[in-house]
């Protein structure tokens, strides 16, 4: 071999394809989707169950409760205790992990192969026959309480509450998915009975089993856990709870938020350290055909670390440890957010430079052939890390069920990116980003903030509290 | 069902020592088109003095500022490839990974090998300054804008005596940050940032003959530099104290914390078993008191923090509304007693031992990134001199019994041993352990 030279970076090789592993599919007879990827050498698998029973069914009046009942799963269920559950699944060598987000409850967990089958009967003790007691329930609410109280002093979690709330308004969007200290004081042991009853039914899940086992034996062990769960008739209502919210209020109209005329939302945190912001607006949701064209803006703009805004805010400035925007997309909508965390100082500088770069992106500095061509190579040369692990390719295949995505999603991913052009991305940036429209929530140090922020021409702060 | 298999890890690797003292750790997998790129400098905070700390998280900062033939920060050429890019400095080492897709393997080996040589003559006193102010930030963002955020800083206070260097946490200082210069920050690098004192690990889709050439080619010709003297240590004794901070925080939180081994002394694996079963979970000993029957916490967690030149044991318990932190301190002491008193049940061992197991192989399934195959293989090979150390390191926890656990916790969570800090909400010393002093960190 020739001694390399130095002086230039060595080439790297022509692109590999990224190929998604194949899913076997079955249904059970009770309408259960099962979705399954053989994963090997290692003795490992990872099984989730994604029930679409996120936050985003709270009924109006009730922000949470989708949430705590999640919770409530694992506190009893199938004749045991909530401390017998986990001891349970510690003899199997693992840990129920329930994640409750906006649209969907995940539950999973890892397990070696040879405990795999135990793993899943738990599961289904758990989603199919949970106590529900009133007892169980007071020390969860309470718990639940507790964390929400913590969270007062937390400035991103009141930042995050004060955003989603600007932008979603009375949306269940509008509140996180752990809700809302007040409505959760409110909520009874029935609320939670009326969820699970509502939206646990095995036509409207999905179970994701990734790792080293065989076709046949996941559809035993599928079947052997969850056969016997009952659903509705398919094609009533209740068969399809998830897309649809159990409020019982007038059904609120979309759009974008009609704004007050002050767009600036300041939360007062005397002697705060740093300021934590959120400047976003409403946005599309996960079925938009321009997907591929906003995960390739958003990268040249604020989605990775060489991006516009972190390089602006962080390597330039030095103003934080860094800046990201996103498009998080959901189910119903989404929202474009840039979150970053500032020094008090330079607070209304990173806002005006924040606003600056994102109207430019839409007008006088659209995306150049240059970022175009750098932020195609780092989204789909380095795609394959994506689904390295169990865990990894379980959590892909879960985004599909949430969002109805097709199946061969992920093997578009590559060539969708590519085929996006500068004009797209200049076209989709006036589409989806709306300078007019961006709302900003500054949680900081008032006194210090006030008259910088007033000097942004988005017209005087609102100061506010939030109560998470 | 409960007997763990003893079966061997096998994690097939390859180590050579180059001419210039660099040690090379090469483990080949096709699973994926990746590769992954792991290098440890055996520097952090525990090589830095007083008054001047927080020199090695700084420093790392600057490692990903442009090199003599990058001109770019070091990010923009590997992100052009697919790659992913981190770093993070503890205590005791610094470790730079790139997760590349496999065609990009020389260009990561390019990059990594340029800044180990190249790097001092290319960095400028404005990218030092910026990265100064970014770690401000982040010192402001994840410790002082953060609730409980500084008890790790009053807890290291007390626990390590003013003159040992777990003394301080790694991100320092602010007032030693604002101190450093350039110079100081080039005498550091030329100490440390040499091939006599790193570990560099290649893994995955690779031809482990043609990485070995490449490697040579590209850190061959970098000087050999002298392995840094050991750090010199006053040792930590065991002490008793009880602190209070106040904090932007609503419920007050108990901190205790005991001296304990090292990494991989004997007694580090039972301790971490120990902790599984008092705090890991609900079926534990102290969630199941404190949390499930008398509830008076809200939450609580226990950890053994082993490193290099020392361990240290912590439980950590939230109170609920109302609840001060003696009632919490007498329960949890009551039930440590007990503990060291009998040990865990064979079935409290069976369920810890059977957690870890799913769990250290969780981790193998990624060859990079913190924690994956390549960062365990330079992690092993420093602390042990053995990349593979994986069943070794395993059996640790396989073979640990009722008693050893009993033992361990009976000799090392003695009470009167611990340092106790009490984080209430300002003005609410009330809330504290009795007795306890007021502490200010900044």
């Amino acid at each position: 071999m020739s001694t390399p030279t130095r002086r230039d970076p060595p080439p790297t090789g022509p692109d590999q394809p990224v190929v998604f592993p194949p899913v076997t599919r079955i249904r059970l007879a009770n309408g259960l989707a099962v979705w399954f990827v053989e994963r090997r050498p290692l003795p490992f698998v990872t099984v989730s169950l994604l029930v679409p029973a996120g936050s985003a069914i709270d009924p109006i009046d009730l922000p949470g409760v989708a949430s705590l009942t999640a919770d409530m799963l694992d506190e009893g269920a199938g004749g045991r205790s909530a401390i017998e559950i986990q001891e349970a699944f510690g003899r199997l060598g693992t840990t129920l992990d329930t994640e409750a987000g906006s649209d969907a409850v995940l539950l999973s967990l890892a397990v070696l192969p040879r405990h795999a089958h135990a793993a899943c009967a738990l599961v289904a003790d758990l989603v199919i026959r949970p106590t529900l007691a009133v007892e169980d329930f007071e020390r969860v609410r309470t718990l639940r309480l507790n964390r929400l109280r913590q969270l007062r002093n937390s400035p991103s979690s009141i930042a995050d509450q004060a955003f989603v709330q600007a932008v979603f308004g009375a949306h269940p969007y509008g509140h996180q998915p752990w809700g809302l200290t007040e409505a959760i004081e409110r909520m009874r042991i029935a609320d939670v009975v009326r969820v699970h009853e509502a939206a646990y039914h095995p036509a409207s899940c999905t179970m994701v089993v990734v790792g080293s086992l065989e076709p046949t034996d996941v559809a035993r062990i599928a079947e052997s856990a969850f056969g016997t769960w009952a659903g509705p008739e398919m094609g009533s209502d209740l068969g399809k709870m998830g897309s649809d919210p159990i409020s019982s209020s007038a059904p609120v109209k979309w759009g974008l938020t009609p704004f007050t005329p002050s767009r600036v939302i300041l939360v007062d945190r005397p002697g705060a350290a740093q300021t934590e912001l959120r400047i976003g607006h409403v946005a599309v949701p996960r079925s938009t055909p321009d997907y591929h064209a906003l995960v390739l803006l958003n990268a040249i703009l604020g989605g990775q670390f060489v991006s516009r805004i972190n390089l602006n805010l962080r390597e330039q400035k030095g103003y934080t440890y860094g800046a990201h925007t996103a498009f998080d997309f959901r189910a119903i909508a989404g929202s474009f957010v840039l979150q970053t965390s500032v020094q008090t100082d330079a607070t209304a500088d990173a806002v005006g430079q924040s606003l600056s770069e994102i109207a430019a992106i839409r007008g006088e500095r659209p995306p150049t052939a240059q970022e175009v061509d750098f932020g195609r190579a780092t989204l789909t040369r380095g795609y394959a890390r994506n689904f390295e692990t169990t865990g990894q390719v379980g959590r892909a295949l879960a985004q599909l069920a949430m969002y109805d995505l097709p199946d061969d999603t992920f093997d578009r991913f590559v060539p969708g990116v590519k085929a996006v052009r500068a004009e797209d991305l200049a076209a989709a940036a006036v589409r989806h980003l709306h300078p007019g429209e961006l709302v900003v929530v500054a949680v900081g140090d008032r006194v210090k903030l006030e008259s910088g922020l007033n000097s942004l021409g988005l017209g005087d702060p609102v100061v506010t509290t939030v109560d998470v | 069902m409960m007997n763990m298999e003893s079966q061997p890890i096998d994690i097939p690797f390859s180590k050579h020592i180059l001419g210039n003292q660099l040690q090379v750790i090469i483990h080949e997998d096709h699973a994926c088109p990746l590769a992954a790129v792991n290098l440890w400098y055996h520097v952090g905070s525990k090589n830095e003095v007083p008054g001047r700390t927080g020199f090695a998280h700084l420093f790392e900062h600057l490692m990903f500022e442009p090199s003599k033939h990058f001109g770019t920060t070091y990010f923009e050429l590997l992100q052009r490839a697919g790659g992913q890019i981190n770093g993070s400095t503890n205590t005791d080492r610094t470790n730079y990974w790139e997760l590349v897709p496999s065609n990009a393997l020389e260009l990561a080996l390019w990059m990594e090998s340029d800044r180990m040589m190249h790097m001092l003559p290319s960095l400028t006193a404005t990218a030092f300054e910026t990265q100064r102010d970014v770690v401000l930030n982040e010192r402001r963002q994840n410790y002082e804008n953060r609730p409980y955020g500084l008890a790790i800083v009053a807890l290291t206070e007390a626990l390590f005596p003013a003159d040992h260097p777990y003394h301080w946490i790694t991100i320092g200082a602010p007032a030693d940050l604002c101190n450093a210069t350039l110079a100081d920050v080039q005498a550091f690098f030329r100490q440390f940032y040499h091939p006599a004192n790193a570990s560099l690990t290649i893994a995955g889709d690779v031809d482990p003959d043609a990485v070995l050439d490449l490697v040579n080619d590209y850190f061959g010709a970098c000087p050999a530099g002298e392995a840094p003297p050991a750090v010199a240590l006053a040792p930590a004794h065991a002490t008793t104290s009880r602190r209070i901070l106040e904090d932007r925080v609503e419920l007050p939180r108990l901190y205790q914390a005991w001296l304990t081994p090292l990494n991989f002394a004997d007694g580090d694996a039972d301790l971490d078993l120990a902790a599984d079963v008092l705090a890991g979970g609900k079926p534990s000993r102290l969630y199941r008191r404190l949390v499930y029957e008398e509830r008076i916490a809200t939450d609580v967690s226990a950890s053994q923090n082993s490193r290099e030149l020392g361990g240290f044991f912590a439980v950590t318990v939230t109170a609920v509304p109302g609840v001060g932190l003696d009632v919490v301190e007498r329960a949890v002491a009551g039930e440590l007693a007990a503990f060291a008193r009998e040990g865990p049940t064979e079935d409290e061992l069976a369920r810890a031992k059977a957690q870890t197991e799913t769990a250290f192989v969780s981790r193998l399934q990624r060859i990079g990134g913190f924690g994956g195959r390549s960062d365990q293989l330079n992690s092993y090979n420093v602390s042990l001199g053995d990349p593979g150390s994986f069943t070794r390191d395993l059996d640790r926890y396989r073979n640990a019994t009722t008693r050893s656990i009993r033992e361990a916790a009976a000799r090392h969570l003695l009470p009167g041993h611990q340092v106790t800090l009490s984080v209430v909400p300002a003005g609410r010393s009330d809330l504290a352990v009795s007795g306890s002093d007021m502490v200010v960190v900044s």
